[in-house]
Formats: structure tokens, sequence, C-alpha cells
């Protein structure tokens, strides 16, 4: 039972997994090039602070992604992940607000992710819905509960325990980029060191051989829209954290770009191949492009566009790549 | 998985019962819940009303049927009738006639569906993510011309066109049932029509057949897009302002009404006025739920849950009347 839409979807060897060396390379000079072009239009770029600052933004989008990158590698896709970060971000901060406990908002923040996640497994591993139908829905229903729930309001002002995740410093580099750093080591060796790291890659490149090798698929799945929807709630404690503020909205802009992220990391949508690090190299190079956009006096009104320009230069990239492997 | 086609158009009284989808009974239901619980639900005033909230979103499933059929997917559309709307209102604020803002808007959704159409046809790149990214190019623009303020002030032609009735029927209703009427000739009495049923079945066996069928996928997201270009006039009409963000969500609804009317994303299975139940229901429930004035935030999860409830009840028909079988 497949629940991909094409059926023309190629099946991948499953070869070559995670991203080789040469597309690793790739794309740190991609990195490398931005950043000099930067350093020559601004020198204030090249400054520790100005770095730190990039790779603080880079890493909410990176947590955004991160459970993305794991659902696409197992052959599927999660929609909602912006809007679970939106539901998450509203349900902590009234819990911290009512509370005055940070615990209270980690908990509801990290609840009510893996919650989302689980609907989305179940929806689509039990019930059968399609993957983008089951958490474009949940898109909605999440983006829904969220306006509905605060009614207009804004909530904001937390106190300094909580407002650590997102604007503290340990050891001088900030705390965004140590959660970072460790849902990134958690992922690379999940994915590469482990027998159910493997098993995820089997599943996206051949599922049907992959329950032949009496791999369970079901669960699986539902474990990685669970690990994907913890990841969104995860980003919406560090994202409130840093705004010190939450309202219902914040996540939508972030969907398209943690696909781009993903995409640019030389994950493939159809699955089976990519990995963690190239999402966060992808999320880096996102970020730095938004930065060279703000440099460069553009608008903020083209963001949108740019994003999606970028999403779909991605696919066609891949798709070259693709075709390229298989002749 | 076989790939046979399934494709009859309804002829038996027979045939016709065991096809009808899931939401009907839910259809009916809803609106006895709502007539018993406010009269005002079945006043005409109310009843126009609904029809006039129904053309416009029909006129974006309607065509988002062809594409399901095609076993894609479409979620540009809300987006690209935001940027339409945007690009008519702009063109008549800055002192263009009608007409040509019409045929721009018209080369807008002609492009945004030539892109989406060869990328999803000819380089069978996964349709969700093509049009979340032409979405994204859409939503782009929009704010870029409007700078994210709305546009208002344009000639008022538009909004006395939505109100107009012909015979006491509101116009947009009646557009909506002639584009019901072409899509029907267009699905089930051409060639073409066959063809996109036999995508969404066995899109190479069609390419084997010596049928250009690349072309025939793609013209379905051109069609869809076309007609997104249109139906910015009715959305002009309704809102008589332009803003980026206006038909946020339609895109949702649109697919929703498609899936709830029993089309399925599998093997080119569907019907057309399936999408019209489908529709009347998604209508029929936020119009309810406005009347017992549940806030719009929530009508949206509503139809969710409607669309999970309908996808479930259709599974246990089919596995029964399967067992049946």
């Amino acid at each position: 039972m497949t629940t991909m839409v094409n059926p023309a979807l190629p099946s991948r060897s499953a070869q070559q997994l995670a991203p080789g060396t040469l597309a690793i390379l790739v794309r740190l000079g991609l990195i490398a090039a931005i950043a000099v072009m930067l350093a020559v239009v601004s020198p204030g770029f090249v400054a520790a602070d100005n770095l730190l600052n990039i790779l603080r933004q880079a890493s909410l989008l990176f947590l955004v992604a991160s459970g993305l990158t794991l659902v696409i590698i197992g052959g599927g896709l999660d929609l909602s992940v912006g809007a679970n970060l939106t539901l998450c971000a509203c349900l902590s901060a009234a819990a911290i607000k009512s509370t005055g406990q940070p615990v209270a908002g980690v908990v509801v923040a990290l609840g009510c992710g893996a919650l989302v996640g689980l609907t989305n497994g179940v929806l689509i591993n039990r019930l059968k819905i399609p993957a983008f139908l089951a958490t474009f829905g949940m898109l909605w229903v999440a983006q829904g509960i969220a306006y509905w729930f605060m009614a207009g309001q804004v909530v904001y002002g937390f106190p300094p325990a909580f407002r650590f995740f997102g604007g503290g410093f340990w050891l001088g580099i900030p705390v965004p980029i140590w959660v970072m750093s460790m849902v990134g080591a958690c992922g690379l060796v999940f994915m590469s060191r482990t027998t159910m790291g493997r098993e995820v890659y089997l599943m996206g490149a051949n599922e049907a051989a992959a329950v032949l090798s009496g791999i369970p698929v079901g669960r699986r799945r539902v474990l990685l829209y669970v690990v994907s929807g913890l990841m969104a709630g995860l980003a919406a404690l560090i994202y409130v954290a840093r705004l010190n503020a939450a309202e219902p909205g914040i996540g939508e802009p972030l969907l398209l770009p943690a696909i781009a992220a993903v995409l640019v990391g030389g994950t493939s949508l159809f699955g089976g191949s990519g990995g963690v690090f190239g999402t966060l190299l992808g999320a880096i190079i996102l970020t730095l492009i938004v930065n060279a956009l703000n440099l460069l006096n553009v608008s903020a009104t083209w963001h949108p566009f740019v994003t999606g320009a970028i999403v779909l230069v991605a696919m066609l990239a891949d798709a070259a790549v693709n075709r390229g492997a298989r002749k | 998985m076989t790939d046979q086609i399934v494709h009859e158009s309804p002829v038996s009284l027979g045939a016709l019962l065991r096809r009808i989808p899931g939401v009907s009974f839910i259809l009916v239901g809803m609106i006895v819940v709502f007539a018993v619980g406010n009269p005002r639900f079945l006043s005409g005033v109310n009843l126009a009303n609904i029809g006039l909230q129904a053309s416009l979103l029909l006129m974006l499933a309607l065509p988002m049927t062809l594409i399901i059929l095609t076993a894609g997917l479409d979620l540009s559309v809300g987006a690209l009738l935001g940027l339409c709307g945007v690009v008519i209102a702009a063109l008549l604020v800055a002192g263009w006639s009608l007409p040509v803002a019409v045929v721009a808007a018209l080369f807008v959704g002609l492009v945004f569906g030539a892109v989406n159409g060869i990328l999803i046809s000819y380089l069978a790149l996964p349709a969700f993510v093509v049009t979340l990214g032409t979405m994204g190019l859409c939503e782009g623009l929009s704010l870029v011309i409007t700078n994210g303020d709305p546009i208002g002030g344009f000639t008022p032609a538009l909004e006395v066109f939505y109100r107009s009735t012909v015979l006491a029927v509101p116009t947009p209703v009646v557009v909506a049932a002639a584009f019901y009427a072409l899509l029907w000739l267009v699905l089930y009495r051409t060639r073409f029509g066959n063809y996109v049923f036999a995508i969404g079945g066995n899109k190479d066996a069609l390419h084997l057949a010596g049928i250009k069928a690349n072309l025939v996928h793609m013209s379905a997201y051109v069609l869809c897009s076309l007609s997104v270009a249109l139906s910015a006039l009715l959305l002009l009409g309704r809102t008589n302002s332009a803003h980026p963000s206006v038909a946020v969500g339609m895109e949702f609804e649109a697919i929703a009404a498609v899936v709830l009317g029993g089309t399925s994303f599998e093997k080119g299975q569907g019907w057309l006025f399936g999408t019209v139940l489908g529709v009347l229901a998604i209508t029929v429930l936020r119009n309810g739920l406005n009347i017992l004035s549940v806030e719009p935030s929530l009508q949206v999860v509503c139809v969710g849950v409607l669309l999970i409830a309908a996808l479930l009840i259709d599974r246990n028909r089919k596995r029964t009347s399967r067992d049946a079988a």
C-alpha cells in the first residue's frame, strides 16, 4: 500500500543513502560563496556577533525542518509543521502565563506537538488517508484551534528563566545554537548509526521491500510523525522564548522555508535518501539568502516570492540529479 | 496494485445509488438540524446567501476535481485567486478598462497553470510541493504588488454583477451552473475527459497508446488556473476590495469538497456531481455555524472534522459493499 500520489515515482536503490561527500562540499562551497559576497557588501557581516545571530536564526528553521527531513526520508510528508508550531506556541504561552512555571510551558509545547504528530500518524497509517491530505487538513485544524484559542489576543511577557531558552547564552554561545547542535547530532546518530534509522531509509526507498524484510513500517511511520511534531513543539518553545510573545500566525510563514531547507539540503522528496546534516546546511543557506536580501535593501515583501522560487529551483535540481543517477 | 481504469458515467438507478457519496447523508442531516435549530436557515434570503457562497467555491472545486482525477493536487489556487484579484483591482485603479484587467488576470492564470503543469506532468515532480512552491510565488507577488495593503475604490460594475439576479436566482449561481455544465461536457463527452480519467488510472498505458498524456495532464492544471483567474471576478464582486490574503485557505475547502464528493486520489475514480454535493456540504456547514454564531476559526476545524468523517463513512461503505459482492 503506497501513500504516494504519482505511480511513476522512481524507486531508488538503497545504495547512496546519505548525501555524498561531494554534495556536502557543494553546499559548504555555496555557503562560503554567499558569506564572502556578504562580507564584501557589508564589512560588519564577519563580526562574531552577526555570525552567531545568523546561526541563531537558522536554528529555528532547522528545528522545524529536522523532523520534516526524517518524515520525508521515510517516504512521507508533513505540511502541518508550521501550524503545529503556532498551536504549540499559543498553548504553551498560555500555560506559562496561567501557572508562572516555565516547566508547564515545556510540557504543554512538547505534549501538544507530539499529539498533533500522533494524530497525523494515525490518520495516515490507520485510516489510510494520503499523507499530504491528512497533514494539509491538520494544518488548517491546528491553525483554526490556535486562532480560536487566542481570540485575537497576544500573550507576552514571560519569566526570565523561560526566556533563557531563546535569548540566553552558555559558554558564550546562544542556547538555540546548543539545542540545534544537539538535535542535529541526535538526528545524525539516529539515521546513520542505528538499525531503526537504516529502516527509515529503506521504508522511503522501497516500502514493499521494507514490509517484506519484516520492518514494522506502520509503527515506524507513526513514530516519524510524532518526532516531527515534537520538533515543531521544541521550535515553538525557542520561538516564544526569543520573541517573548505568542500570537496565532507566527508559524504560518515557516512551512515553505522548512521544505526549502530540506530540499536545498539534498534530501529527495521521493524519499529514501538525504540526511539531517544536509538540512542543517540548507537552513543556514536559506538564512544567509534572507540576510543578503536584507543587506541589499530588498523589501521584506519579496521574501515569500524568493522562498517559493528556491523551492521550485531546488526541486528541479533534485529531479535533474535523480534523472542523471538513473541513466 | 492493479491499474484498472474505472470510469463509468451514471447510467442505472442502482449504480447511481451505490455511488452516492457518504457526504450526501451528512448534508441532509445538517440541513434538517439547522432548519430545526433556526427557522431563518430556510428563508429565501439565506438560501440565496448559501448559493452565493457556494458559487465561488464551486468555480474552484470543479476544475480541482479534474486535477485530483489525474491523481494530482493544486495547493496554489487560494493564493492564485488572491493574486488575480489583486492584478485586476490594481489595473482597474490604474485606469485600465475591465476587459484589459481580465485578460491580464487570465494571462497570470495561464502562466502559473503552465508552470504547475509542466513541472508536474513532463518532469513528474510531486504535485503537492510544486504547487506549494507556486503558492509561495503567488502570495509573494500579491504582497509585492499591494505592499500588504488592500486595494479598493474600483468600478462598482463587479459588485453590481455579483448582486444581480436572473429569474430570482443570483447571477453567480447561474454562472457556476453554466460552468458545471461545461465541465460535465468536457469530462464525460470528449476524448480529453476520457484521457483525464485514464491518467489517474494508468498514465503509462496512455503513453503507450500513442496519446500525448503529458499534454492532457498539463492542460488540467492550465484549465484549473484559468478558471481561478475568472473566479477572481466573483471574489472582487463579493468583497469589493482586493487583499493578498483574502482567499487564504480556499484551496483547502476546494480540495475538501472534491474529496467529500467521493473523488479518490487513486485510480482516477471520481464523480463531478459529487463535488457539487461536497461544496454544498461545506457551504451549508459554514452557513449553519454562522447562524449559530460559531467563530470562523472554529468553522475551519469543523470542515476538517467533516472531511475525516466523510472519508471514514465512504471507506466503511466500500468495505461492506465489497463484502456483499
